[in-house]
């Protein structure tokens, strides 16, 4: 089974999108459940894959390898493996998965469809963490674009208009749906393009040869000097990836969004879908490009500053609750590319290393908290219907549950000591002092006020005088479907946060291993 | 089980405390309090057992209570975290442990465990009271419960930060207090003012809390360990951290980490200028003040610099040039002990007044640590705790009672401001009795106060080591600390009462006398344990146990200073002159402030504390809300950024116009057209051939034919 337990772990979404496309689709309830359970294969799967990786054959650094034709002509090869860094990230794919789904419980509206665009999106994302052949992982890096302009533009947010510009308006969703696709694909473009180029110049799409030659390849290219060229392709590399983290200042599609995504949409958006691009230039642009990655890593450090800096600022000026966890993500993920800028510095020290199990390990832990913030949002729109923190205030003795898990997960998403952020946010900042000591020492201003954002969210809706608008009746405490959501996301949040070793034992091993 | 495991499991109880309760005994309030008080006993016990087995030990300076495990594998090491029972340690456990079981038990009668449930009280209001048989008497806490899970979590991460043997795990203590504070502040959230107490209080002492943060990772950095014994107790290390050069500010590397370090307990210590959230702290419960004020939170702060002590000076011999990070230790602790000093005398709620006077003691131990005397600051620590949290639930105790007189005469007044009480001596015998011992420990009242042996050790060392300025400045609040503190007495206590509600207080219950009762009895004799040894007629009686037994925490011994008159004698002077002095000045005060008049204009600057809060709110609160909103969002994402992508998306919309109206309407689709239009006409040309008509279509298929025919014979016969 270890020959094609990746294919399995990648295709059952799939599969089951399909399943459920032919299913009645009147029977709302049989959807929802049919799509849940197929959801829940992967993430047996996965399991089986995290609790056998230690014994699962290795080569080259990656586990549970399989290698088929597939567009031989180019060779280009259906190349599909993990180390420590995937797994984790199928880890989280998997789990967060039938998480969004159970959260998307209460959607009315095609319910068939949006569930088959679930699956399918899961099979985009888990294809991009999985392949080891650099066509593969283009290919799949984009079909993952695809469900998500849907979900985004078709089950999102109702209500809003956007103005462009004077005259030209467009309903919110639309909005963010198309800025979310034209922007990545923008990015894409240049990507393709590289891709392309170290494919006819390297003779192979395959990584694990890659890895070897191009990095060493010298001469010239094209009547160019290789390392023009390869300095060109480091920044379509780079850019492609810079969108989709968001590095600042290409972020501003992300709060649109994540914002006018239906909750599960948000959800997958912030817990996996950034994940894709920080993944990008561990897998990729670091191995691929070291010596460019180097030289241009004070940049990358800068951006994530301003990142992490702005994105609290920007949070905290926000009045949508929502929007104002969306900006949050761009705080915290400009941790996870300070972490890489560092590494990328000063590669093989041992705060290089240090910071990368940092940012990795940030990854992980924002896609768990990120995915707790949006849903516990939701939750709050759907008894509401409002967004706007003014008109909430006083819920806690309405909810009482509620509001502990949000203080909870807020506090996670804070990195409060003895919870999950915290470990990472400490290896990072760690990591990254001694290689950019002004930039960490500048970023600390991003998370204190990042104390301030998430102080704002908490007092704004669970403190202060009740407002009478609300009351036992149209403001219930969560559900138990709800608390089936959170509970796994809680338990982690506490668990990562007490004893790291688990998850970390894997992603040291891997960046040992990678980077080392 | 050895004494290494009980370490580990010092910390445990409240933890799971706080789960139990929270997940399943909230809705049964005796079940709770009875797993909350629990938890803090055995974690009493188990620090006790743990204090005792220290005491024991000889020479444990050199042998400490330590075990580790590994926490976080990173590339070939594994960092490490651990418990670590030294000296200094295990006296903080002690006052942590008796003082936090205090807590608990006395929050059962605070919270009006055994009374009814008020008519209209609500979470997250403060019991309104009820009704009974036509009286109205002290209600329930609505959230009794939930009171008990979060200072149990408090009490957890106080003890993980004793026992921790690394700063990594003492930070994780240090925030997860952070979060209790906040928890326990905004305890009446629905309250606006607790509410913004909470967020205050919380910001700002993250302000130092990213600075420490710094501090730790430079530390780790540049040691590559954050293992206290593995730097402090390793001269080669240290002197290394001193010699090497930071590049800031002309420090050390010792130097630069130490202020970092230090920054973070200018947030957590309340010292000027972060001090402003500590007041506003006295939204919580009174309990909660006593847990923060003294035997926790606040206490951590100091603890962590004195724990950091031989990095913090580094460099330093006694007697020798202060560091730059040790004078600016011995600045801002002297100036905030006076600072606060000032701002107490005006003020009129009693919990503020002792809200203050922790902002200032805390003051004394930081600028003792910043002249080197470690030990005395040690000493201050230990003894504070004790009496200041005999005072905060003493006046806990005081406002209880006069809301009980509130409730019967249905007065409109404010049972926590002084000028309404008066004369409570007769009616609140024991709480009189102990909030005297406190005030007179914490004045430094001679020879029995365990304050008196602390503060003079403070000054004494100032002295001996000529820092004069310190010693005059400290000298001075001490002067002011017996002052205000006879002021409250006197306000509170003697005299008559101002007030119905004064005349109607009475004692309170058992719950709440019994700790401050024995916490009275720590206010005075902690002090005997550390008598110097040349102290006039007693030095000498009892061994200076205290100094022996911590001084084992360093590697080299601290000496101490040699016995002088003069630090005495003052020492004696400014806590009886100023106890006499608040007494005649305060003894027949009315409801006006005796002291308002003469002070005209500078009464009002310390009343308003001068004016930091509107100061901060103008230069960093507003400023910070309006770059946020107006610059961060507005601006740069929404104006520049998005405006950019905007306009490149209007360039594509124009040039997708041009290309379709230049372009696409002209050629390509006027090509397309041109070939469907030119079709059409043929198409309607042939279409006069399509008639339907079978005869018609036999005639043309007849001509056809015959004129076919006819061509070909023609051709041939030609």
């Amino acid at each position: 089974m270890t020959d094609y337990l990746l294919s399995l772990i990648l295709f059952t979404p799939l599969l089951g999108g399909l399943v459920v496309m032919l299913l009645p689709g009147e029977n709302k309830p049989l959807v929802r459940r049919v799509a849940l359970g197929l959801s829940l294969i992967p993430f047996l799967l996965a399991l089986v894959a995290w609790f056998g990786f230690g014994n699962a054959p290795e080569a080259d650094g990656f586990r549970y390898q399989q290698q088929l034709t597939w567009y031989a002509a180019i060779n280009s090869s259906f190349h599909v493996g993990v180390d420590g860094l995937s797994l984790s990230m199928v880890l989280l794919t998997t789990l967060l998965t039938p998480l969004a789904i159970l959260a998307s419980f209460t959607i009315e509206d095609k319910v068939k469809p949006f569930m088959a665009l679930f699956l399918a999106l899961e099979t985009g994302m888990l294809g991009v963490f999985l392949s080891l052949d650099l066509l593969l992982f283009f290919v799949f890096w984009e079909i993952g674009l695809v469900p998500m302009y849907f979900l985004i533009d078709q089950w999102g947010s109702p209500k809003g208009e956007r103005e462009l510009w004077k005259g030209m308006k467009m309903p919110s969703r639309r909005y963010a749906a198309f800025k979310f696709m034209v922007y990545t694909m923008a990015g894409s473009l240049g990507l393709l393009l590289a891709i392309q180029m170290l494919g006819v110049v390297s003779g192979t799409f395959d990584l694990i040869v890659l890895f070897q030659s191009w990095p060493s390849l010298t001469g010239s290219l094209f009547g160019l000097d290789i390392a023009q060229v390869k300095s060109i392709a480091f920044w379509a590399f780079a850019i492609a990836f810079a969108i989709k983290v968001p590095i600042w200042p290409f972020h501003t599609w992300l709060p649109d969004a994540h914002t006018e995504a239906p909750t599960a949409g948000s959800m997958i958006l912030a817990g996996v879908l950034l994940k894709l691009g920080a993944y990008g230039f561990l897998r990729l642009v670091l191995p691929l490009y070291p010596e460019q990655a180097h030289q241009y890593a004070p940049v990358l450090a800068l951006l994530a500053t301003l990142a992490i800096i702005f994105g609290a600022f920007s949070a905290f000026a926000q009045k949508d609750f929502k929007r104002l966890v969306a900006y949050s993500s761009v705080n915290h993920m400009g941790f996870v590319v300070l972490g890489i800028a560092a590494a990328a510095y000063a590669a093989g020290t041992e705060s290089a290393t240090i910071a990368l199990n940092g940012a990795v390990l940030q990854m992980f832990n924002h896609g768990i908290s990120a995915a707790g913030m949006f849903f516990l949002v939701g939750v709050i729109y759907e008894r509401t219907h409002t967004r706007n923190l003014d008109e909430m205030g006083g819920f806690f003795p309405l909810v009482p549950v509620y509001g502990g898990l949000l203080i909870l997960t807020s506090m996670a998403s804070l990195g409060l000591p003895g919870l999950n952020g915290f470990v990472s946010e400490f290896l990072v900042v760690r990591g990254a002092w001694p290689i950019f000591t002004a930039y960490t020492a500048l970023s600390m201003l991003g998370l204190l006020f990042t104390g301030a954002y998430i102080l704002k969210g908490i007092s704004k809706t669970l403190h202060g005088p009740l407002n009478e608008a609300w009351n036992k009746k149209n403001l219930p405490d969560i559900n138990r479907r709800e608390l089936a959501v959170m509970a796994p996301l809680v338990v982690l949040m506490i668990w990562l946060g007490f004893w790291p070793a688990w998850l970390l034992n894997v992603i040291n091993q891997a960046v040992v291993a990678f980077f080392g | 089980m050895t004494t290494e495991t009980l370490i580990w499991l010092v910390p445990l109880p409240p933890l799971l405390a706080f789960f139990l309760i929270l997940l399943f005994t909230k809705q049964n309030n005796r079940l709770s309090h009875l797993v909350g008080v629990g938890a803090a006993f055995l974690s009493w016990l188990l620090g006790m057992l743990v204090f005792v087995a220290a005491v024991a030990t000889e020479h444990f300076g050199e042998h400490p209570f330590a075990s580790s495990v590994g926490w976080l594998p990173l590339g070939g090491d594994t960092f490490s975290i651990g418990v670590l029972i030294d000296p200094l340690s295990a006296i903080t456990l002690f006052f942590v442990a008796w003082t936090v079981l205090m807590i608990f038990i006395y929050s059962i009668g605070y919270h009006n465990f055994g009374q009814p449930k008020g008519d209209h009280d609500v979470p997250g209001l403060p019991p309104h009271g009820a009704k009974v048989d036509g009286h109205k008497v002290p209600s329930i806490e609505p959230l009794y419960a939930r009171f008990f899970a979060f200072i149990a979590l408090f009490a957890f991460g106080m003890f993980t930060l004793v026992v921790s043997d690394n700063l990594l795990t003492l930070f994780v203590g240090w925030e997860i207090m952070g979060l209790c504070s906040y928890l326990l502040i905004g305890f009446w959230y629905a309250k606006p003012s607790a509410r913004e107490a909470a967020k205050k209080a919380f910001m700002t002492t993250r302000v130092g809390d990213v600075f420490m943060l710094l501090g730790i990772v430079a530390l780790y950095s540049a040691t590559g360990t954050l293992n206290f014994r593995e730097i402090l107790y390793d001269n080669h290390m240290l002197m290394m951290l001193a010699s090497v050069d930071s590049g800031v500010l002309g420090l050390s590397a010792a130097g630069l980490i130490g202020l970092l370090l230090f920054i973070g307990t200018v947030g957590k210590s309340a010292q000027w200028p972060l001090h402003v959230w500590l007041p506003d702290a006295m939204e919580g419960p009174t309990p909660v003040s006593a847990m923060i004020h003294a035997a926790t939170m606040v206490s951590a702060g100091v603890y962590m610099i004195i724990r950091m002590f031989p990095l913090l000076s580094a460099g330093w011999h006694a007697g020798g040039d202060l560091t730059a990070t040790m004078t600016t230790m011995a600045f801002i602790g002297a100036f905030t002990a006076l600072f606060a000093a000032t701002i107490a005398v005006t003020q009129r709620d009693i919990k503020r007044v002792l809200a203050y006077s922790t902002i200032s003691q805390l003051g004394f131990m930081v600028a003792a640590l910043g002249i080197g005397a470690y030990i005395s600051a040690a000493f201050h620590l230990v003894t504070h705790a004790f009496f200041k949290a005999l005072l905060f639930l003493g006046s806990g105790s005081v406002i209880h009672g006069v809301e009980h007189g509130v409730l019967h005469t249905g007065e409109d007044i404010d049972p926590q401001d002084m000028f309404n009480m008066g004369g409570l001596k007769d009616k609140m015998p024991t709480t009189f009795w102990t909030f005297l011992i406190g005030g007179f420990a914490l004045s430094g009242f001679p020879l029995i106060t365990a304050g008196f042996w602390s503060k003079d050790e403070i000054l004494a060392d100032a002295f001996a080591n000529g820092h004069m300025a310190v010693f005059l400045t400290l000298a001075l609040a001490a002067l002011l600390t017996a002052f205000y503190t006879m002021r409250q007495i006197t306000l509170t206590f003697l005299g008559k009462p101002r007030s119905k509600s004064a005349e109607h207080a009475h004692e309170t219950p058992r719950t709440m006398t019994m700790p401050v009762t024995v916490l009275a009895v720590f206010a005075v004799a902690a002090g005997w344990v550390g008598i110097p040894e040349h102290f006039p007629l007693i030095g000498g009686l009892l061994p200076n146990w205290f100094h022996d037994f911590v001084g084992g925490t360093l590697f080299e011994h601290p000496e101490a200073v040699e016995f002088n008159m003069i630090p005495l004698l003052v020492s004696l002077g400014v806590a009886l002159g100023g106890l006499a002095l608040g007494y005649l000045v305060y003894r027949n005060a009315s409801a006006e402030d005796p002291l308002r008049k003469p002070l005209g204009k500078l009464y009002t600057i310390l009343e308003n504390k001068y004016y930091f809060d509107e100061i901060y709110d103008r230069i960093f609160v507003q400023p910070a809300k309006r770059f946020a909103e107006n610059f961060s969002y507005l601006f740069l994402d929404r104006d520049v950024i998005d405006g950019l992508l905007h306009a490149v998306a209007r360039a594509s919309f124009s040039l997708g116009a041009i290309f379709r109206n230049y372009f696409d309407l002209p050629v390509v689709n006027g090509s397309g057209d041109f070939t469907a239009a030119l079709t059409q006409r043929f198409g309607r040309i042939l279409r006069r051939v399509q008639t339907g008509s079978v005869q018609q279509y036999m005639l043309v298929a007849a001509l056809v034919t015959f004129g076919g025919l006819f061509y070909y014979l023609f051709r041939v016969l030609q």
